[in-house]
């Protein structure tokens, strides 16, 4: 296992057209990355010059401290996970498994020995004497797996591996390749055009945007500290709403009535004639179920329901509201970009599923403003980022993922570990 | 539910009536055609019949069919050894996936079929040459293939030789150019495909003894690479000898099945430089069809003349018969009533004087000139007799054609 380093990686194409522009990014020796963008940011590129399908126009592709720019892609000793696995009906799961160590002539004790280990790991014990022909969709998956754990590869690579499955497989899959990794504390770069996917498997998420990097950071952080509009955008679902807003004072004055902000955030967007303040579903209410102790944190305004939309546990009502032509561009076009349904002028809000709000009438919410931030609308600049914040919430992830890959090493047998 | 179809496709409106609303694999057998052992699929696949054509049904996510639609398409176009692709079907109820129809390559063989014939004479040798030439020809295209293996290739009897033909555009991805660790990952991944599919085989009993799966795996990557080099390699020359090696390589690249498109020379005071242009697809429309036909391997004109052959054959039979007869089987039954008649009947001590093909169609110019003379038909095989007594013994003995022998099979 090894960690990857790219140090101003550029991707040029024939045309001058930068797929990857100047990437540097550090995988650690374990960590799940995960690369995730729109369509065209420029993920699959990089992720196919880590396996060597792409020429690197410049800059240093570095895996266990070694160069790897001008190496054959096999002898980067990578693994592209569940690319068009085949299973082999006449050979048992075993041999299904064991074939590449028998393609390198690998000595049958050792064979044995990996796959045994693997198969351990995959749960796939009591299934290696049969043929694969019964096997269940998951479990293909997982022989498809254990092949790339017996070759004790470098890392494991997955080009969203999970797009072509059905919904109810892909979220078997997405489990069981977060616990698997977990397990083996295998170094894996995962690439994904799929928020959730992203938020869901990775210790931290790239965000790529038209070939450069916007943030990387551990999903909690993408959520909460986002470092611009797009990341901010891109990341949560339903999205974040974004309300056109100019300062008085210290308050933000926006279509749902004035939000105060605290002399020192005030401080940060002060000087702009249009902001845009971005407030994430869950961070509103029905006023009428909100605790008493808890309503001078936040401010209460008035609106007209368009819709609402019940789903047992939850609730979401839709609030259209006014803004002016620039933030309305804007706003379509950071839609097109992030390949959303348009971010219409409406806001989306979670309120309690208890909640009594109808649709076509007046109905009074509540906002917290302090998890609110406020952006610059000609930079998409996060202007209320809270850098130290968001650092601490990705010291939790990673100090989360090195307790669980020792508990994993230290508990079993270190699979795939050469 | 949506149909796609690439035009012409007339001859597929017979499939509209088949269930596409139900999951492949609950279709009733009596729609399907039984089709002998073909590669390793992870998808559900199943063959029609409909107008006389068999068609290949392969369900997958919409996403996927729509781009090797595409693809296929494209492959078609460009004379790609591919097979062809029909349409697919999309928007199927229940969410369940796309299927994608590909015209079934006739007279195509899969290894496994291959490998399970008594004759031990399809080495696997001369198989992986054949699917390295293929990977090379996808490769001058900017094809990465992404999933090479001897499952997603048909092979066709060539003249004794075989062709192989591109069956799974799945994974394939269009470039304009490959870069080299595209091709070096389409090699490895087709190393371990092949190895792992004849270590299949060993397992199942099907490998000939003498076989050894992971050398004959581990000889690909450099077959492909001698190859490769083979097309794409510029040479360096003195300009006296410019014409002698341009011809040289020109007729090593034919005899490797390769065209050239364009030959580019720069000359310079150390001598002249060579670049070529291969070409990736093979020349001759009659030949391909023909070929597609009857698995005949002709020149062009033969190629045309027997085409007719089969025609005035077809419509012949079709007077006699109370049902249209399909092209296909129209072919097969010439190919073994007609034409394999002719060819065998060559006397021994003059086979190989001219190609079996050259035979047929000179025997149909005799045939000509006999009825016309007599003032009716006196048919093929009489033609054939006469051919044989008075004509083809006057052609110069070292009128020889060494494929004369695998014409007859």
């Amino acid at each position: 296992m090894a960690s990857i380093e790219m140090q101003h990686i550029v991707k040029q194409y024939g045309d001058g057209f930068p797929a990857v522009n100047d990437v540097s990014l550090d995988i650690a020796d374990g960590e799940f990355m995960i690369l995730v963008g729109p369509s065209g940011c420029g993920k699959s590129t990089l992720l196919r010059m880590i396996v060597g399908l792409e020429d690197i126009t410049s800059g240093d592709m570095v895996i266990g401290g070694k160069r790897v720019n001008d190496l054959a892609p096999r002898d980067r000793n990578l693994s592209m996970v569940f690319q068009n696995y085949a299973l082999y009906p006449h050979m048992t799961v075993f041999e299904n498994i064991a074939f590449p160590l028998r393609l390198s002539k690998t000595p049958d004790d050792e064979v044995r020995r990996r796959v045994n280990d693997a198969a351990d790991v995959l749960e796939l014990k009591e299934h290696l004497e049969r043929k694969p022909a019964n096997l269940s969709g998951g479990q293909r998956q997982r022989v498809a797996m254990g092949r790339a754990i017996v070759r004790q590869a470098e890392a494991f690579l997955f080009d969203e591996p999970l797009s072509n499955l059905d919904a109810k497989l892909r979220g078997q899959m997405r489990t069981e390749i977060s616990r698997l990794q977990r397990r083996l504390g295998i170094t894996t770069v995962y690439v994904t055009h799929d928020q959730t996917e992203a938020m869901t498997l990775g210790d931290r998420v790239c965000v790529l945007r038209k070939g450069k990097i916007q943030q990387v950071a551990s999903p909690r952080e993408l959520y909460e500290q986002p470092v611009n509009l797009f990341v901010a955008g891109f990341i949560g679902s339903p999205p974040m709403n974004f309300l056109p807003a100019s300062l008085e004072g210290t308050a933000l004055q926006t279509p749902f009535g004035a939000i105060e902000l605290d002399e020192a955030r005030a401080e940060k967007v002060r000087g702009r004639d249009l902001l845009l303040v971005g407030i994430r579903p869950e961070y509103f209410e029905d006023a009428s179920l909100v605790d008493e102790a808890k309503r001078p944190v936040g401010s209460t305004f008035t609106a007209r329901v368009d819709v609402t939309e019940w789903l047992g546990d939850s609730q979401y009502a839709y609030i259209p509201y006014d803004a002016p032509q620039a933030v309305t561009d804007q706003l379509r076009e950071l839609s097109r970009e992030l390949d959303s349904e348009e971010l219409r002028t409406q806001a989306i809000v979670s309120i309690d599923a208890t909640s009594r709000i109808r649709e076509g009438r007046d109905a009074e919410f509540w906002l917290d403003a302090r998890k609110i931030h406020v952006f610059d609308p000609q930079t998409g600049e996060n202007l209320t980022r809270d850098a130290e914040a968001g650092a601490e919430l990705t010291r939790m992830a990673a100090q989360d993922r090195v307790d669980q890959v020792d508990e994993a090493r230290g508990g079993a047998t270190p699979v795939g570990a050469g | 539910m949506r149909y796609l179809f690439r035009p012409p496709a007339t001859e597929a409106a017979g499939l509209l009536s088949l269930p596409w609303d139900q999951p492949l694999e609950e279709w009733d057998p009596a729609l399907l055609l039984d089709v002998p052992q073909r590669g390793i699929s992870r998808h559900v696949v199943r063959f029609v019949a409909s107008g006389g054509h068999v068609y290949a049904l392969k369900e997958i996510s919409e996403r996927l069919a729509r781009h090797e639609y595409a693809l296929l398409g494209q492959f078609e176009e460009e004379g790609l050894p591919a097979v062809t692709v029909l349409g697919i079907c999309v928007d199927r109820p229940g969410d369940q996936e796309a299927i994608l129809v590909t015209r079934y390559l006739e007279y195509s063989m899969s290894y496994r079929w291959l490998f399970s014939r008594p004759r031990g004479e399809h080495s696997a040798e001369r198989l992986l040459d054949t699917m390295v030439v293929l990977l090379v020809r996808l490769h001058l295209a900017g094809v990465f293939w992404g999933d090479c293996s001897l499952s997603n290739t048909l092979f066709r009897l060539d003249a004794g030789a075989f062709t192989a033909y591109l069956v799974d555009a799945e994974t394939v991805e269009r470039h304009a150019r490959l870069s080299p660790g595209q091709r070096a990952y389409d090699v490895d991944l087709a190393r371990e495909r092949v190895g792992a599919e004849l270590l299949d085989l060993q397992y199942g009993g099907l490998l000939p003894e003498d076989v050894d799966p992971i050398e004959v795996a581990e000889s690909l990557p450099g077959r492909y690479a001698s190859l490769w080099d083979e097309v794409t390699r510029e040479e360096t020359f003195s300009p006296d000898e410019q014409q002698y090696r341009m011809t040289e390589r020109l007729q090593r690249l034919n005899d490797l099945g390769f065209d050239v498109g364009e030959m580019e020379i720069v000359t310079s005071p150390e001598g002249a430089r060579l670049r070529v242009e291969t070409r990736v697809s093979e020349p001759g429309h009659n030949r391909r069809e023909l070929f597609r036909l009857t698995g005949l391997e002709v020149q062009e004109r033969q190629a045309q003349r027997l085409l007719n052959d089969i025609r005035a054959y077809r419509a012949w039979v079709e007077r006699r018969s109370p049902n249209p007869v399909p092209e296909a089987v129209a072919a097969q039954r010439w190919l073994s009533e007609v034409y394999q008649p002719v060819v065998d009947s060559i006397p021994p001590n003059l086979a190989g004087r001219l190609a079996p093909a050259e035979v047929f169609h000179e025997v149909l110019e005799h045939r000509w000139f006999l009825s016309e003379r007599a003032g009716r038909d006196v048919g093929t095989e009489r033609a054939a007799r006469s051919y044989f007594a008075t004509v083809l013994p006057r052609t110069p003995e070292e009128v020889t054609t060494p494929s004369a022998t695998l014409g007859r099979n």
